[in-house]
């Protein structure tokens, strides 16, 4: 873990051009503590990221963690309490089972240990009767996800042969969910560094400046709760696009890197976020729309589907996003993007955390 | 050093509320903060309706299973969906991004709360996962064995004088809630606002071995820099009673009243801000430093300035 954790910072100062010294204060963010066993692993983390005689703060949101991470670590650079802020994520998933520890058992439910994808299969069910969608709409996402990791060398599946044929023969793992449709378990970490105005403008790289950031919850159940399109995910679209200056989110962004830890989450989401009308999201997955070369890339890192280091998955969102403004995301950035999206969503999907980057100072 | 930093936009204390008991055995952790969470928010006449910021501090391991902040959520109420975020850390750690979310101007309230049934397991033992899991869990120390290395260093230290002997590990169930406002908004909440006018934490090295055990720079550092002086009164997070002694020099608080206390795990620091409001808004004291710690042998500190009304 110290070596995991310690990789990425490093990368993160070196990309912003500062040492150990340079930073203020340490966030670091990741899912349940039971996935390494380890209580509060940031007290036996802080030497391995040089937060000794720091301030140094732990953020756990579940899967939206990596998201609500930066976004807390950017109210402390806003609030004018630090000028550069290191925010670290990381899981190690090979130290447990992450089915087990993801099997909560709910108040008046069965422990049944299906994991995630168990608790999510019928919502996207539910999805599929709501808006007639069909069948391949979800191989089809499976497919461009990891054809587009092939062109990120940190994703961790590398599946060069991948193809809807294939990904329709894998197993059912939770019916409508099959194998390939479904994202790995990973080990990984991400850092990013935040800073001031003026340490921004003095970087030896390009800055992604943060243009607005939003998180909501809502309860996991309740009469009024939609799951299959999250009353919070819809707030927190809202919030964050009146922060950007957004009023066609599908015209005015660029780019999205967004949470879809299963394939049918990406068609979901377009609609949750606003890119489409409801019940339209499969459609554009179906005429290509989402693809590299789209009019709205989705997910061209490879995304969730294609490395899933729990806790650090959202902040690879929102790093990714930022890689794409920065024009630095190397043979999967997307040509002339100027504005792009990061979003994470975490538990039962009643957690939401995003933020909008862009190439120029809002 | 540079001098302390001043918020731009005030944030207060405006009310709170806390629960505690040596074992709560029938209630599970909403049943426990739903009504610490009413009796906050009640106090002044608010529901989760009027709050911008909602934030919390657990331990997943405290409850022997994942995400105990998520069904901790419930007794909020989070209808319709509300700004929330999650520190895994004490209480009061999430007081502090409470504070620093409040500068952005965005909102004016904030809610902060922490929960924990500790009881259910072996304290000692369940902290000891919080050690490095390579080198040093394997062994199993303890945490009061932790406690009683540093007591004894202390001892030999010379420096204290009598050093107590490190008692059982305090095992507390309970849950605390504040209600913070900004400006205006805090004087028509209340009559007695309780300013916090600093707030800072550091953290040092997990190992012990690289640690002296005897001083606290953490603790100076914060204190420094949230420019600790002239207090009256100080509410301390100690779990051990040696502590106390480390802190009282560490902070330098020469003739201020001091009130040391260990609290339920993870609720226990946030607990001091709820007892120091009250101590203040009462007019028990004017000016008093807050303390909150996690790690062993105090490895994180965070130390607060509280004023009340001038």
């Amino acid at each position: 873990m110290p070596g995991l954790v310690r990789e990425a910072a490093k990368r993160a100062l070196d990309d912003a051009g500062m040492t150990w010294a340079d930073i203020d204060a340490v966030v670091i963010g990741k899912a349940p503590d039971m996935f390494e066993g380890v209580m509060m692993p940031e007290l036996f983390l802080a030497d391995a990221l040089g937060a000794t005689g720091k301030p140094m703060m732990r953020v756990h949101t579940a899967g939206s963690v990596g998201g609500s991470t930066a976004i807390a670590a950017s109210h402390l650079v806003a609030s004018g309490a630090h000028r550069r802020v290191l925010v670290v994520c990381f899981e190690k998933q090979s130290e447990s089972n992450a089915t087990w520890a993801l099997s909560i058992r709910l108040p008046f439910t069965g422990g049944n240990v299906t994991g995630a994808g168990g608790y999510f299969a019928p919502v996207i069910r539910a999805y599929m009767r709501r808006a007639n969608a069909p069948d391949h709409i979800g191989i089809k996402v499976a497919v461009k996800d990891r054809l587009n990791a092939l062109k990120n060398p940190y994703a961790h599946l590398n599946l060069p042969d991948i193809s809807e044929e294939q990904v329709r023969e894998s197993p059912m793992l939770w019916d409508p969910i099959r194998y390939l449709e479904t994202c790995p378990s990973s080990d990984g970490a991400c850092a990013i560094v935040l800073a001031d105005e003026d340490t921004a403008n003095a970087a030896p790289n390009p800055p992604a400046w943060i243009h607005g950031t939003a998180w909501r919850s809502e309860p996991t159940m309740g009469a009024g709760r939609d799951v299959v399109n999250p009353h919070a995910g819809r707030d927190c679209a809202k919030d964050l696009y009146s922060q950007a200056g957004i009023t066609d989110p599908r015209r005015d962004i660029d780019c999205a890197e967004v949470y879809v830890p299963f394939s049918w989450y990406e068609p979901m989401w377009m609609e949750n976020l606003g890119f489409t009308d409801e019940g339209a999201g499969w459609k554009m997955v179906d005429d290509g729309s989402t693809s590299l070369d789209g009019d709205l890339p989705v997910n061209p890192s490879g995304g969730v589907l294609s490395s899933n280091p729990i806790g650090a998955s959202g902040l690879i969102r929102f790093a990714e996003s930022a890689l794409q403004v920065r024009g630095m995301a190397g043979e999967h950035q997307v040509d002339g993007a100027r504005r792009a999206l990061g979003h994470a969503y975490g538990g039962g999907a009643q957690f939401f955390a995003m933020w909008i980057v862009g190439s120029e100072q809002p | 050093m540079s001098a302390p930093r001043t918020y731009d936009r005030p944030v207060a204390i405006v009310s709170w509320a806390s629960f505690e008991t040596p074992s709560e055995p029938a209630r599970n952790e909403v049943e426990m903060l739903l009504p610490v969470l009413q009796d906050a928010l009640g106090r002044v006449g608010m529901t989760q309706r009027d709050i911008g910021f909602t934030v919390s501090g657990s331990s997943d391991y405290l409850q022997g299973f994942p995400f105990a902040f998520v069904g901790a959520l419930d007794a909020v109420g989070p209808w319709p969906p509300i700004r929330e975020s999650h520190v895994e850390m004490d209480g009061a750690f999430a007081l502090y991004e409470a504070v620093e979310v409040l500068q952005h101007g965005d909102v004016d309230t904030a809610l902060v709360y922490a929960f924990a049934r500790p009881s259910r397991g072996e304290l000692d033992r369940t902290l000891s996962i919080q050690l490095d899991p390579y080198a040093v869990a394997p062994l199993w120390p303890d945490a009061r064995g932790l406690a009683g290395l540093q007591a004894q260093a202390m001892r030999d230290s010379g420096r204290f004088g009598d050093v107590p002997d490190v008692p059982p590990t305090t095992v507390a169930d309970g849950a605390a809630a504040l209600v913070l406002a900004v400006g205006d908004r805090a004087t028509a909440l209340t009559k007695t606002p309780v300013w916090i006018r600093g707030m800072d934490h550091r953290i040092e090295p997990a190992s012990l071995g690289v640690r002296d055990l005897t001083t606290s720079p953490s603790v100076e550092t914060a204190a420094g820099n949230v420019g600790v002086k002239d207090v009256d009164a100080a509410w301390l997070h100690v779990l051990y009673p040696h502590q106390e002694l480390l802190l009282r020099s560490a902070l330098g608080l020469n003739g201020a009243r001091v009130d040391a206390k260990a609290g339920p795990m993870m609720v226990g620091g946030l607990e001091r801000f709820a007892a120091a409001a009250a101590g203040i808004s009462s007019g028990g004291a004017k000016r008093a430093v807050v303390h909150a710690t996690s790690g062993p042998c105090l490895q994180q500190n965070l130390v607060a300035l509280l004023e009340g009304v001038a």
